[in-house]
């Protein structure tokens, strides 16, 4: 018996795709250009969170004419963004096959209250997280991979380094208590008990959790994995940069030697300018993009 | 290489022998995995509980003293990408070439074939065949199936597919080990193996304890080694976690 859909075909895709380097890209040129470079996979967009972030107005789901341009330009996966809650965009994103719907709170989200059902589709969902609890909240609604959410479009990594300090470390605390304090714990994480009984047996996400938000050097990117990430997300951190060509490389090669400093050393050399970035810390609360997603 | 501050700790002073020895057909070969990008830990899980002793490979002085080499899952450009700037392509044709086994699953077996039908990647020709990338579609068509082996016996092994290739043609060499609807999904050619499915995905260890036995472990070794462990009988590696049933059973 032959099936499509099942969680481990979801998260099996996931698990190809650790130790790699996803690029958001606006054009199926910078798609090939994010190829060429090694990325494992792109994120199909009508324009960079940086962009997002400057022009304002209402962030939906790309026109489907970009997404099939990007499809036909190269061969590793393309991922798409929905709005929060629009399960109308998943299913329009289902239908053009992109490989990997993000659920995004980069986009202007369409529901205050409720995520995407996800278990209703046959492609898998990549969600944001700030916390444990809002992981395995995600992963309950059928999440087949997380991504820490820092802050996008800021180029500034320091709330990718909360989020993931913050997941790792609430794992950690699971870890220490005794079965009887599981239930509890369920419930001021907000989370389902089994999923939190399985995290603190397993002492791990049970699927591949990314980092995005906010990276936009190879040192940025080898941080993130050293704290726990399985692979990165950079969004506007490589085409918003001097040399997109040359960074991109570079950071691909971070995500695969991210511990070897040597390498890191040489592979920063040269890159031009990254992202100009913005503070992430003095941004007002409501200027940030994060909090959004329940 | 740094080596990760968790592996400095005086291990022999805080649990003094506390690592079990190793069991299983695998005891006495260290195969390699290459870790450039993918579900490179799996493999190892996975080799590590058949008792091998694992090392991840991303410089060609890391395949010195291998009975194999594991080529994993993921993006197939990306690997060769990679492997072209960590200078590793020719080094593992040079390792196949003395005697060296290869295991390739799914992007591994593009890299080890002789050529795709694409054209892109260029590859590493250590099989005589010619694979076709992404051939049963984009991710909405991956699946698992149940799926008969020859030389693996006790039953189909569930084969989970993802973005998979298959190979569109085998040269004479080449043993065809299993299909699936018609199109060739696992194989052989002396010492190298292929799949286009994804054995490190399922707790399932068969496929890997016959790629182990082409290098030459197995059961006169398990019997070789049985009674150097003696009496105590040290606890497996732990198999891959299953993921909990409320989201496995959808």
């Amino acid at each position: 018996m032959s099936d499509i859909g099942t969680m481990r075909v979801k998260s099996g895709l996931a698990d190809m795709l650790k130790g790699g380097v996803i690029m958001d890209v606006t054009s199926a040129e910078q798609a090939k250009i994010a190829e060429d470079a090694g990325a494992c996979a792109v994120m199909a967009l009508e324009r960079v969170p940086a962009d997002i972030r400057a022009q304002g107005g209402v962030a939906r789901m790309a026109d489907p004419t970009k997404i099939r341009e990007i499809q036909k330009s190269v061969s590793i996966p393309v991922m798409a963004k929905a709005r929060i809650g629009h399960f109308v965009e998943a299913q329009i994103l289902e239908a053009l096959e992109v490989d990997y719907i993000d659920e995004s709170e980069v986009l202007t989200p369409a529901d205050e209250s409720n995520h995407i059902n996800k278990w209703k589709f046959t492609v898998p969902f990549v969600c944001g997280a700030v916390n444990l609890g809002e992981a395995l909240r995600r992963i309950s609604e059928g999440a087949a991979m997380i991504r820490t959410k820092g802050e996008a479009g800021t180029g500034d990594v320091v709330e990718a380094v909360r989020h993931m300090r913050t997941i790792m470390g609430e794992i950690h605390h699971l870890q220490t208590l005794d079965e009887d304090e599981l239930f509890m714990a369920a419930k001021t994480l907000a989370a389902p008990y089994e999923l939190v009984s399985w995290v603190a047996e397993n002492g791990k996400l049970p699927v591949v959790n990314f980092s995005a938000g906010g990276i936009a050097t190879p040192a940025d990117a080898a941080l993130m994995m050293q704290l726990g990430a399985e692979g990165v997300f950079v969004g506007s951190g490589i085409f918003k940069s001097e040399d997109p060509q040359s960074r991109a490389n570079a950071i691909v090669n971070a995500a695969t030697n991210y511990r070897d400093a040597k390498v890191l050393a040489e592979v920063s050399m040269g890159l031009g300018e990254p992202m100009a970035g913005t503070d992430a810390a003095r941004m007002p609360a409501e200027a940030k993009i994060q909090h959004r997603g329940w | 290489m740094s080596v990760p501050r968790s592996t400095r700790r005086p291990d022999s002073i805080l649990s003094p022998e506390s690592r079990p020895e190793p069991t299983g057909p695998g005891v006495g070969l260290t195969v390699g995995v290459l870790a450039l990008q993918g579900d490179f830990r799996e493999h190892r899980t996975m080799l590590e509980r058949l008792g091998c002793a694992a090392r991840e490979v991303r410089r060609p002085r890391e395949l010195d003293g291998l009975a194999g080499l594991v080529i994993p899952g993921g993006e197939s450009t990306t690997i060769h990408k990679l492997m072209e700037a960590h200078g590793l392509s020719a080094p593992i044709r040079a390792f196949h070439a003395r005697g060296g086994a290869v295991f390739g699953t799914c992007a591994g077996l593009i890299t080890v074939a002789r050529e795709t039908v694409e054209g892109h990647p260029p590859t590493l020709g250590l099989m005589d065949i010619v694979a076709r990338r992404n051939a049963f579609g984009r991710q909405v068509a991956s699946f698992e199936a149940d799926l008969a082996i020859a030389g693996v016996s006790g039953g189909p092994v569930r084969a989970v597919f993802i973005r998979a290739p298959w190979i569109e043609r085998a040269g004479p060499a080449v043993e065809v080990l299993a299909r699936h609807d018609g199109h060739i999904v696992a194989a052989r050619q002396g010492r190298v193996l292929v799949t286009a499915f994804h054995p490190e995905l399922t707790d399932d260890t068969r496929v890997h304890e016959s790629f182990i036995a082409m290098m030459g472990g197995g059961a006169a070794r398990t019997a070789a080694t049985a009674g150097v462990c003696g009496a105590v009988a040290p606890e497996p590696p732990r198999a891959r976690r299953a993921q909990p049933a409320a989201i496995r059973n959808r």
